[in-house]
């Protein structure tokens, strides 16, 4: 199984998010994650998908279907290109004042902030692409997950496709 | 044609008066409905400014007339259910025509805005149920979008590759009165289908057929809808390449032209699938590659580079690997073809090759002297309509024989379910298609276990009048059915034998039709000739061998080269 990026443009009427996930479970095709917002243009909406796929067939038939849905003006899978792709995660990490300082400092290097502090717990937010999110939380679990959301991954195209496209294979803590 | 509306356009109008209105701006000539709570206004209003109605008697036999409509006709077929259950009960319809990609804009009532998702009487989430199988779904808000969505509606439903569109109206919004505006243009910047086909691919395709051996064409129902029929024949003609139709093409090249295979797929002729086996170029023309045509596809075309010209690009590489795909319109894209210059394909032998198996393996049966073979009757009607007759059938064993027995010459003749295999089809959608050609003779052609789903229509045949001649095949059981039990589960008949039946003699005649029970080649003969004279609906029990199979047939997981049942 494969992961792919795949952005659609579409009308903000309202069943969109319905006819596009009805779309997915009717074809059979894996949602990892969903993210849907506003976009600068009044009524348009983008929405990212982050599927897996078994092989290039079926995420060429996803993106056909998806171009049907007549609410849906674009659709790019965008995974080769060059591009910025975040998610958000906030995690609630047992804590108490001997480990604060702890993790406080595993928190700095990510550029994740510590949002909320209780007596038994943190709540940490990072931003980043998923291998970072991903990072962060593998470095908090020794201390205790109590609760943990993300957000799932949104994405676009970088404006210059000619850029550097792999900096995340140079630093972890960028 | 100018269409001349009562209302002033400047005028207030109610919502239901804003429907009749843009339903004649669309010239729309007849609808299939049947009235219902939700739906008073629309109704009251359709009283005051007719279009002609035809009242099914149930939703689902309302539905599948558009349907037979859509298909002989070219145009949408136009429906009007109430809310909730007169919505849900047109659901294997519109699956039906999504599937068979048939034009449909439907009209469904909903309860009042104010009260929708508070579980209303007669509510049903007809949006969130009909969001699957329909091309796309509105629901009115505000009466001044109708005439925008009206329009869009059949715009959708007909453009690009056919399909049904669904337009809820709340009962309030049918109600309520404003001033609307006809004029507002469509919007519709995501749907946009490409016609016009890529002269770079049509080019590859020309070289293609110029060093092909052994090309085989494959027309789907895409060359009906684009009305290319005349396009296929000669692209076949000047470049020698033999046809093979789908189940749902048939009648797009004439079954007595020498380059005609016949029916390919899982009850198609040895001719056709062998060629399809065989070739070394696949050119599908308007086709979908269903499973009931390829049988199994690892050993689908092994040899051949596969073209395929499809208005919908989903359609391409979906189930078959393609090398020259060609999104277009079928029209356009054989008409490009013919104007590339180039030779035919190089291909005497293979046409010969292909005779040969033609030939030495046509359909075949056996004829039995006490019943009346199916086949045999199939034939009968045929040579009785001179193949001239459109056939509606529902669908099963009788579905299989009609369409290897029953050739045209023509096109938008031939009405069958392919797709979803939908029971209770055949016998309304033939009222739908003698609306349609009301100069054609209408045959429909059904089962027993079929024609007892929607039989409650016979009712239109005598309000109407309507000079259909419904046949049914009746061998006692769910015919289809029963094969497979007889060759895949040891003759394990359950619950497909009909032994216990209605009198359809006296059924056809409590509706004040003619009805007739034969039982022999001699009395069909006799009764039929008879009954095709005249202009007056008529019922023919026609008692069949209760045994027979339908083959050669391409056993469920084989490939199209492992046919059983051929001709010996």
């Amino acid at each position: 199984m494969k992961k792919r990026i795949v952005t659609a443009t579409v009308f903000n009427h309202s069943g969109v998010l319905n006819r596009v996930t009805g779309l997915f479970t009717k074809r059979q095709f894996n949602i990892e994650s969903i993210t849907v917002g506003h976009t600068e243009t009044e009524g348009i909406s983008k929405m990212t998908f982050v599927v897996s796929v078994e092989d290039d067939r079926q995420i060429e038939q996803l993106t056909k279907q998806l171009n049907k849905q007549i609410d849906v003006l674009k659709v790019s899978d965008i995974t080769d290109q060059a591009i910025v792709a975040r998610e958000l995660a906030l995690i609630k990490v047992l804590s108490n004042g001997q480990t604060r300082a702890e993790i406080s400092g595993i928190v700095e290097p990510f550029r994740a902030t510590i949002i909320d502090v209780s007596r038994d717990s943190v709540t940490v937010q990072v931003t980043g692409d998923t291998e970072k999110v991903e990072a962060m939380i593998d470095l908090l679990k020794p201390y205790g997950i109590k609760e943990l959301t993300r957000t799932g991954l949104t994405a676009f195209t970088r404006g210059s496709q000619k850029s550097v496209t792999d900096l995340k294979q140079y630093t972890l803590l960028k | 044609m100018t269409v001349k509306v009562k209302a002033d356009p400047e005028s207030r109008l109610s919502g239901s008066e804003t429907l009749i209105h843009a339903l004649k701006q669309e010239k729309v000539d007849v609808v299939f409905g049947y009235p219902g709570g939700a739906v008073l206004p629309i109704y009251d209003a359709l009283y005051q400014n007719p279009i002609k109605h035809v009242l099914a008697r149930h939703e689902q036999g309302a539905i599948h007339a558009a349907e037979g409509y859509a298909r002989v006709s070219g145009k949408p077929g136009v429906v009007i259910a109430t809310s909730g259950p007169g919505a849900t009960n047109l659901i294997t319809g519109i699956t039906d025509a999504m599937m068979d990609s048939l034009p449909l804009v439907i009209f469904t009532g909903q309860v009042a805005s104010g009260v929708i998702g508070t579980d209303a009487f007669q509510e049903a989430d007809v949006i969130g149920i009909t969001m699957p199988i329909t091309k796309h779904n509105y629901q009115v808000r505000k009466l001044q979008d109708l005439p925008r969505i009206v329009k869009e509606a059949f715009h959708i439903a007909t453009t690009g590759r056919p399909g049904p569109v669904l337009v809820d109206i709340p009962k309030d919004v049918a109600a309520s009165i404003a001033q609307v505006n006809f004029n507002d243009s469509i919007h519709l910047p995501g749907f946009q289908p490409t016609t016009n086909p890529n002269v770079l691919q049509i080019k590859k395709l020309n070289e293609a057929i110029e060093s092909a051996k052994k090309p085989v064409i494959l027309a789907g129902a895409g060359v009906l809808h684009a009305k290319a029929s005349e396009q296929l024949l000669a692209v076949a003609v000047k470049k020698k390449i033999p046809v093979v139709h789908t189940l749902l093409g048939l009648g797009g090249f004439p079954a007595d032209h020498p380059l005609f295979l016949g029916m390919g797929g899982m009850h198609g002729c040895y001719a056709a699938n062998m060629s399809l086996y065989e070739c070394d170029l696949l050119i599908n023309v308007g086709a979908r590659f269903d499973d009931r045509l390829t049988g199994n596809l690892s050993t689908f075309a092994p040899h051949a580079k596969v073209a395929h010209i499809d208005i919908d690009p989903a359609e391409i590489g979906k189930n078959v690997k393609t090398h020259i795909p060609i999104v277009g319109d079928a029209n356009e894209a054989l008409n490009k073809l013919l104007q590339e210059k180039g030779s035919s394909s190089m291909c005497e032998e293979w046409l010969d090759h292909i005779q040969q198996y033609k030939q030495k393996y046509p359909y075949w049966h056996n004829e039995v002297k006490e019943v009346i073979s199916p086949q045999g009757l199939m034939e009968m009607i045929h040579t009785m309509t001179e193949g001239d007759s459109i056939i509606t059938t529902d669908v099963g064993q009788h579905q299989m024989w009609a369409a290897q027995y029953y050739t045209f010459k023509e096109p938008h003749k031939w009405v069958t379910s392919g797709g979803l295999g939908t029971m209770g089809f055949g016998f309304p959608a033939s009222i739908g298609a003698q609306l349609a050609r009301p100069d054609k003779r209408v045959i429909s052609l059904v089962g027993d276990g079929g024609f007892q789903m929607t039989s409650q229509e016979l009712i239109l045949l005598k309000e109407l009048n309507l000079p259909i001649k419904v046949v049914i095949v009746n061998n006692g059981s769910l015919g289809m059915v029963r094969q497979w039990q007889e060759t895949f589960y040891e003759k394990r008949y359950s619950q497909s034998i009909l032994s216990v039946q209605p009198d359809f003699v006296k059924l056809a005649e409590s509706y004040g039709i003619r009805g007739y029970k034969v039982s022999t080649s001699e009395e069909a003969r006799t009764v039929l000739s008879d009954v095709l004279q005249d202009d007056e609906p008529a019922l023919i029990d026609c008692r069949v061998s209760p045994t027979e199979n339908v083959y050669p047939m391409v056993a469920p997981g084989t490939g199209l080269h492992e046919m059983i049942g051929v001709k010996p």
